[in-house]
């Protein structure tokens, strides 16, 4: 066996057992267990860099495992698997840097950051897998990972809302099991297969089909927030920031949204599936979130709630790339997966560093923050109006391309949901902006970082929370700013060879529409 | 020196050592927590031993003193009960630990030669080749199993225990009044012998034949306590010390059940051929999978709790007398997978029970109290056993339950599936609603004991099994169809 079969499993192992340790330490280890976690990070960045060149240059990366008579666990990575796992791997190290500063001195860090490992292990598997048993293992996994994070805070309120996230999520994997199950009874094989598995599959399994079909998109619509799936994203707002922050941009929402892709590419095939049926009502309810889910963020006054439901209705602009059924808006929803990501994490970790530094939960809270958390705000103005679509930011290069490809497919009234939905972003993301930047700020922040002025504290806590003149903590400030550098050169940059858009386009030509 | 070690009799030593173990706890009470863990290492050991010889000859057949099937004892042992010897070598070595430290020496005394002559009967159960020789066993099992849950002697222990008698008591006489008429149809005992002259007597078989059967069976089903013969269940493994309860769950309840697959495959399914029995089976499974979860998640007290979802596991098991008529190998894999599964998980959960009743010193599932941050270990135990009973990957239980969903949606069987579906969503409740308020804190905390940590770990290490278990099943399979029974019966491969 070659060292490349080894690789995917090392890139899931290179979170993994971190995890694993990081569960045993003591809670005051925190150097180690910051080193723990950083070297995992760096050490599936590495690998995965290792990968994207490999398959760039045609190596195939693949490890087989038994798991069942005539199953197998697989991973594989193809450049859809890369795309996602890149992301996850780079936001995976920027939040652990985010958590370690947001995180400081608050109770058992160790469960948090073992759990958060977990996480990304799980979202890492589901981009591996190369079949619909494997990416189901590690999608359950990743349902169970990220609870003890949902509960995190350990009151009553978390306990409800992580009981509401599995009422959604568990319901939602089982819809998938008995479709996972009953497809392996018609077919035989669950390997996932560029144009689908499904052209042997005698006509009189049609009607099967298509119940399958559905009975796989409700299990993964419930955690890509489809509407009307989306009911446990806004109240699992009460994690931790960093959380919500993977929560929305990587690990849950995009696990969904992925499977998705995998369901119509390469378990059905597009073209089968459009000849089945099923792609146009995927595509209506799709664009129904979108529309619905930025209505219901105008009316919310809590930033994390707000945001929340912006997630709910950017995640459909995947979906809804992938039912146009063109090789051009399909590349649209698959850059959207990396697009919405990195705006969406830079957006919660502001809101983060505000509630952090200022402690401002409320948008009525905001006036005038621009002023006091300059950097920070410029860093959610740039996802703010990446979200909006405005170029050169990144969300631009997702709308244009969603937008070309449903009238290369002659669906102009997706041209409609776009633009509405635009509008709806516009009219909720600028009068923050408004507020921040242009009104006056208060007297008093509601609840300011009692470390922040010099000598409030003295004595040993001094030198270890003193944030001098800068607006927050360096570990706060920078995942933003990074992120947000990115979401520009995201848009900036598309040229580049190895840009999200360039591969996607690869995706696009290599699995989705090779001739 | 390696053929040597592979010719030991390791059947035989498999009954013998539990047996003067007992005898030896019995005697010397001191050392009596020594001797039970020195046995149980060495049940291990013949099991390993016994595991060889299986995999060099196929099975494995031993005359007792030389007599051989129709005059004198047999022991038999195929990939069924080499698996389930197995299972309870280790799920008793994980309770032998355990009850090192939880039982104070005024009950380690009476625990420890009891505990030892289950074992043996257990050992004995799985390993014998007639019906009569099979109802000794039972007797000796339930008996025990009996003075264990009465161990304690409280008032509800002794109420469980009584309930728990008059059930085993009246299973094991309807039990033998069967074997009694089948000795007096067939003037045999013996399975292999009965399984021929009852497929020759099958067209025509007289009402002793059905009597024997109906009895044999309702015997067997009291006591794998499907529903709705569960009433005794419930009492008597909520109110026994944690360890007993464990390996009442885990094990001797499958005991009984062993017994019943193995009857029904070779010797019934010929000779009732027909679905309705099947699908009534298969109902009674469906019933007790909806009533145990949803009893289940109305406990407030987590020993209860977790006894009712022995109840609902059980009616996982009984899908396979519906399921494997058509599709055996499927679902007779899967009913394997999930019977060794669950007693690793059910265990577990009981041996976490059990550490979170010392630690806080009660089992009250709204008071539990920060138990993740103040008990992680047991609190893995807890979750990671849940995950398997749930069903969820990657976990024994999801391997079982993948493999019956197979056979159930190749048949068409959608009814089945759908009461599996159901029963695996109100386990993740129930079980959730467990973890759930071991994060929060309780509005009145306790003073916490401390728990040792040879029972978190033993609770741990079994959890961890259940998990591992999802990635091998390769090996346990093939393990399971050395010599497949079903060959007999002509449900096999």
């Amino acid at each position: 066996m070659s060292w490349n079969a080894w690789v995917p499993l090392l890139v899931v192992m290179s979170s993994l057992l971190p995890g694993l340790i990081i569960f045993g330490l003591a809670e005051d280890k925190a150097r180690l267990r910051i080193a723990l976690n950083l070297f995992g990070a760096l050490s599936k960045l590495v690998l995965v860099s290792w990968m994207i060149w490999g398959v760039y240059q045609g190596y195939h990366y693949e490890t087989r495992l038994p798991l069942l008579p005539n199953l197998e666990l697989v991973l594989r990575a193809g450049p859809l698997a890369l795309l996602f796992v890149s992301l996850s791997t780079i936001l995976w190290l920027v939040t652990t840097v985010y958590a370690i500063g947001y995180l400081e001195d608050s109770p058992h860090r160790s469960r948090f950051f073992g759990f958060f490992s977990l996480c990304v292990t799980a979202t890492v598997g589901v981009a591996l897998a190369g079949n619909l048993i494997t990416f189901l293992l590690f999608y359950e996994l990743l349902t169970l990972a990220t609870y003890p994070l949902i509960v995190h805070r350990g009151t009553e309120e978390a306990r409800q809302a992580g009981q509401t996230y599995l009422r959604y999520t568990i319901s939602g994997g089982a819809l998938l099991l008995i479709g996972t199950v009953w497809l392996y009874s018609l077919t035989g094989t669950l390997e996932f297969t560029p144009k689908g598995f499904l052209s042997n599959v005698g006509e009189q399994h049609y009607p099967a089909l298509i119940t399958i079909f559905a009975l796989l998109i409700a299990g993964l619509g419930v955690k890509a927030a489809l509407f009307p799936l989306h009911g446990w994203l806004p109240q699992a707002m009460i994690a931790p920031a960093p959380v919500s922050a993977l929560l929305h941009a990587v690990a849950v929402v995009k696990a969904g949204a992925f499977g998705i892709i995998r369901v119509v590419y390469d378990v059905f095939g597009v073209e089968f599936s459009a000849a089945l049926g099923v792609l146009a009502p995927l595509a209506w309810l799709a664009a129904f979130t979108i529309i619905y889910g930025s209505l219901r963020a105008l009316f919310q006054d809590d930033l994390k709630r707000r945001l929340a439901y912006s997630t709910i209705s950017q995640v459909s602009y995947i979906a809804l790339g992938v039912a146009i059924a063109g090789p051009i808006a399909t590349i649209g929803g698959v850059v959207h997966l990396v697009h919405q990501g990195l705006m969406k994490i830079t957006l919660f970790f502001c809101a983060g560093n505000l509630a952090e530094t200022l402690g401002i939960h409320k948008i009525s809270e905001m006036n005038g923050v621009g002023r006091r958390m300059p950097w920070t705000m410029a860093a959610f103005t740039i996802g703010a109006f990446g979200m909006i679509g405005a170029p050169p930011i990144a969300g631009f290069i997702s709308k244009w391309y969603l937008g070309l490809g449903a009238l290369n497919t002659g669906q102009s009234w997706v041209i409609l949901v776009l633009a509405g939905s635009s509008l709806l972003n516009a009219a909720y993301f600028l009068p923050i902006l408004h507020r921040a930047w242009f009104m006056p700020p208060p007297e008093s922040w509601p609840h300011e970082h009692p470390d922040k002025h010099k000598g409030e504290h003295k004595g040993e806590h001094r030198d270890k929370h003193y944030w001098g003149h800068k607006e927050t903590a360096w570990a706060l400030l920078l995942p933003p700013l990074v992120t947000a550098a990115m979401a520009l050169a995201a848009g900036l940059l598309v040229t580049l060879p190895f840009s999200p858009l360039e591969w996607a386009k690869l995706i696009s030509v290599r699995e989705f529409y090779q001739p | 020196m390696q053929n040597a070690f592979i010719e030991l009799p390791w059947a035989v030593a498999l009954i013998l050592l539990p047996l003067a173990g007992a005898m030896g706890c019995f005697l010397f009470p001191r050392i009596s927590r020594t001797l039970g863990l020195m046995t149980s290492f060495s049940i291990v050991v013949s099991v390993v031993g016994l595991g060889w010889q299986l995999l060099e000859h196929g099975s494995y057949r031993h005359a007792v003193g030389g007599w051989g099937a129709p005059l004198g004892i047999e022991l038999v042992a195929d990939g069924l009960s080499l698996l389930m010897l197995t299972t309870t070598a280790i799920v008793g070595f994980a309770i032998s630990v355990y009850s090192t430290t939880y039982f104070k020496p005024a009950l380690a005394v009476r625990f420890w030669p009891i505990w030892m002559c289950l074992l043996a009967a257990l050992n004995a159960l799985f390993l014998s080749a007639d019906i009569f020789n099979l109802y000794v066993t039972l007797e000796l099992l339930g008996l025990s199993a009996v003075a264990l849950t009465a161990l304690t002697g409280s008032k509800e222990a002794l109420s469980g225990a009584m309930r728990y008698l008059l059930a085993t008591l009246l299973a094991s006489l309807a039990y033998l009044l069967g074997v009694a008429l089948l000795y007096h149809s067939f003037g045999s005992v013996d399975i292999a012998v009965l399984a021929q002259q009852m497929q020759a007597a099958s067209p025509y078989a007289s009402g002793a034949i059905w009597a024997a059967l109906g009895l044999m069976a309702a015997g067997l089903m009291l006591k794998s306590a499907v529903f709705p013969l569960h009433f005794w269940l419930p009492p008597a493994h909520g109110s026994a010390p944690a360890p007993v309860s464990a390996l009442l769950s885990a094990l001797v309840v499958k005991a009984s059940f062993y017994i019943l697959l193995r009857l029904w495959f070779t010797l019934f399914e010929p000779l009732v051929n027909g679905e309705a029995i099947n699908t009534l089976l298969g109902l009674l499974g469906c019933a007790a999978i909806l009533w145990g979860s949803v009893q289940a998640l109305r406990q407030t007290r987590l020993k209860l709790l977790i006894a009712y979802s022995t109840v609902a596991q059980i009616g996982y098991l009984f899908l396979v007398f519906p399921l494997a008529a058509s599709m055996g190998s499927i679902a007779w894999n899967g009913v394997a997978y999930l019977i060794i599964s669950h007693a690793l998980a059910k265990s577990a959960m009981f041996l976490s029970a059990g550490n979170l009743l010392c630690f806080g010193g009660h089992d009250r599932i709204a008071d539990l109290d920060r138990v993740v941050q103040r008990l992680p270990l047991t609190a893995a135990a807890f979750a990671l056993a849940g995950v398997s009973i749930m069903g969820l990957p990657p976990s024994g239980g999801f391997i079982g339950k993948w493999l019956l969903l197979e056979a159930a949606i190749i048949q068409g069987r959608w009814d089945l599936v759908a009461v599996m579906i159901l029963g695996g969503l109100l386990a993740a409740a129930y079980i959730f609603k467990v973890i759930g308020h071991t994060f929060t804190q309780a509005p009145v905390t306790h003073e916490a004991q401390s728990v040792s940590a040879s029972m978190q770990w033993s609770a741990l290490l079994l959890a961890i099994g259940a998990m591992l278990l999802g990635f091998l099943s390769l090996p346990v399979l093939s393990l399971l169809n050395i010599s497949d029974i079903t060959a007999t019966s002509g449900v096999g491969l």
